[in-house]
């Protein structure tokens, strides 16, 4: 119990009855794991093991069929030529060598993947700094109603979240009627429609829903920071700004990483504040991979080449989480 | 440098800024989060049609537009639509990750690792990667426009982070809570129920709530496997509805808030549980 021996004295006989209790279950838990099957000379250690079959069969019974299996379905679908109606031909690597080359498919990866910037990075460097000011300046203070309010757009449908920035965002909305006022009429434009600044504006709603994720997952990060490294870093005489990368980023490392996976899947797999918002257009200027496989697949009869796109984002999701896995594992 | 002597344990910067930054900052964007809300509701008090503008209190306030939209988009059938779908998905999905919570935490078994490996793949999959032949399969088996498919779909889907959060839970439980149940006779089945979960009742909670805001707000999969237009859900509807009638603001704004208004609810009554469930498993968003 090395914590125990770091914390000074009066929180160690104020924990000792907690902690005391706590030891023999973590020891016990090491040594006997096969816990359900230890009952003393009981017949049951062989129907135990079978019995663990009957609780597991609910739970892998529906994911095999509503999950495992339809994305093997997906597998091999995308190796046919299939309008969704007719009978499939087969095309071996076809789809995918479209998802390669043609430009709507390469937009829509390459847009999904620039939305990392603005649904990961960006909260993130938002996030940290501001997380490290109000740790700094309320200690312990724990905000609920900000944290209650920040956590607003995780909590209500996206759909409606992109049928409020549609407001925010139109010729009459917010937006225009802000930079109207700090005198920038010449900047406003109806933004989800124009081909420049509709991916621009997209991704900002991104911004504006991870945010607060990132902000209140950094900020409780921020509480289980040992003090007395903070005491440390000041006895060498560093400042707020070295502090703040001696310690605090050091100390967050597993938030963020936790906030990284997060907000990339979100960019990765964004569909429905893109579908509300603009469709994909103006042109393909927003198109991503989820609003472009339903597309593919249920209006141009595309299915093939719409799971070969989703066998490649699902690729795509799966090695970026793994590399962040191992980036925040790894020992700096 | 003035804080050291009043700020022992927490980075510091100087003193009068460290006392109004934090709150100043949290207010901030707690302001930031809230402004386009605001703006939304201020937009659905005008009357229906009219031509809004940016963040005005209307000039003839008016609760019309909530009954005009909830005629319109028929939100009384979408509303009790999406309610059948919670009904049936949150229940199941508790149950399913209970039984399988409980056979991963405490069980020894032949392939225990593999098969909860093989359902962890599942937490990084994204909807799209099985909606396209889960609508075909549905379809062949005459599910898709029925609230079963979407019930088991979505049940299949947040099986992995539920399975994984039940044995989390389970494992942090004193195995002498089963070990004693166990040596007066009682069965796996008895124990689960009379010992273990009423043990981690707040993290049932925690979970049950995390499934039916999940299932509240799937939009994708409502809207691939419930094409007619009586049995969809309500975030499905919305989306319809701002296909119909994208033009008239107030109207939208104010149908926009219903589908808000139940989450928003029940996440108000339920803030603690929602937040730290989030925070502590926050893989599946």
């Amino acid at each position: 119990m090395s914590v125990r021996a770091a914390l000074p004295d009066g929180v160690r006989t104020r924990s000792a009855a907690a902690d005391d209790a706590a030891a023999p279950t973590a020891h016990d838990r090491a040594s006997t794991l096969p816990r359900g099957a230890r009952g003393r000379g009981r017949p049951g250690r062989r129907g135990r093991r079978r019995i663990a079959y009957l609780y597991l069969a609910p739970a892998l019974g529906v994911y095999t069929l509503f999950v495992a299996l339809p994305w093997v379905h997906t597998i091999w679908l995308s190796f046919y030529t299939w309008d969704g109606v007719t009978l499939g031909t087969w095309d071996g690597f076809g789809n995918y060598r479209d998802v390669l080359t043609d430009p709507t498919m390469l937009a829509a990866l390459e847009h999904a993947l620039g939305f990392i910037v603005f649904f990961s990075l960006l909260p993130i460097a938002i996030g940290l700094p501001l997380a490290a000011v109000v740790g700094a300046a309320g200690g312990k203070r724990r905000y609920p109603v900000s944290r209650a309010v920040l956590f607003l757009p995780q909590v209500v449908p996206l759909i409606a979240v992109g049928v409020m920035w549609r407001w925010m965002y139109a010729q009459n909305g917010l937006v225009n009627r802000i930079l109207d006022a700090v005198g920038l009429r010449s900047v406003t434009r109806a933004w989800l429609g124009d081909f420049t600044w509709a991916y621009v504006a997209v991704g900002l709603v991104g911004t504006w829903v991870m945010t607060g994720l990132t902000l209140v997952v950094f900020q409780a990060g921020i509480q289980k920071i040992d003090t007395s490294l903070y005491e440390a870093a000041r006895i060498d005489g560093a400042g707020p700004v070295r502090e703040f990368f001696a310690v605090t980023l050091p100390g967050l490392r597993a938030d963020i990483g936790v906030a990284l996976t997060v907000t990339v899947i979100a960019a990765l797999a964004s569909f429905d504040v893109v579908y509300v918002t603009t469709g994909g257009g103006p042109g393909t200027s927003t198109i991503v991979p989820g609003v472009l496989i339903y597309q593919l697949a249920f209006t141009d009869g595309k299915v093939g080449a719409a799971c070969a796109l989703a066998v490649v984002l699902s690729a795509l999701i799966a090695l970026i989480v793994l590399a962040i896995g191992r980036l925040v594992r790894e020992k700096p | 440098m003035s804080a050291t002597a009043t700020e022992p344990h927490r980075p510091r910067i100087p003193q009068r800024i460290s006392v109004l930054a934090g709150p100043a900052v949290m207010a901030g964007f707690a302001l930031a989060v809230v402004i386009p809300f605001i703006s939304l509701l201020l937009a659905a008090l005008n009357p229906s049609g009219a031509l809004v503008s940016g963040f005005a209190w209307p000039q003839h306030p008016t609760l019309a537009n909530f009954g005009a939209a909830w005629s319109a988009a028929g939100f009384g059938g979408l509303l009790r639509n999406s309610v059948v779908v919670i009904l049936g998905l949150v229940p199941l999905s508790l149950l399913c990750a209970i039984l399988a919570g409980y056979a991963f935490a405490t069980m020894e078994f032949r392939g225990r690792t593999a098969l909860f490996g093989f359902l962890l793949l599942g937490l990084t999959l994204p909807y799209e990667a099985a909606v396209v032949p889960l609508y075909y399969d549905l379809r062949s088996i005459g599910l898709t426009d029925t609230p079963l498919a979407l019930i088991l779909a979505l049940t299949g889907l947040f099986m992995p982070f539920g399975a994984f959060w039940m044995r989390q839970q389970f494992l942090a439980l004193p195995p002498e809570l089963v070990e004693a149940a166990a040596m007066d006779g009682a069965n796996s089945w008895t124990v689960l129920w009379r010992v273990l979960v009423p043990c981690t009742r707040p993290a049932l909670t925690t979970l049950g709530l995390l499934y039916f805001l999940w299932g509240w707000n799937q939009f994708l999969l409502a809207l691939v496997l419930i094409q007619d237009p009586a049995k969809r859900t309500a975030p499905a509807g919305l989306g319809f509805f701002v296909g119909a009638y994208s033009l008239n603001v107030p109207l939208l704004a104010a149908a926009t808030l219903i589908v808000i208004t139940p989450v928003v609810a029940v996440y108000l009554v339920f803030q603690r549980h929602f937040i730290s469930g989030m925070l502590a498993g926050a893989v599946k968003g």
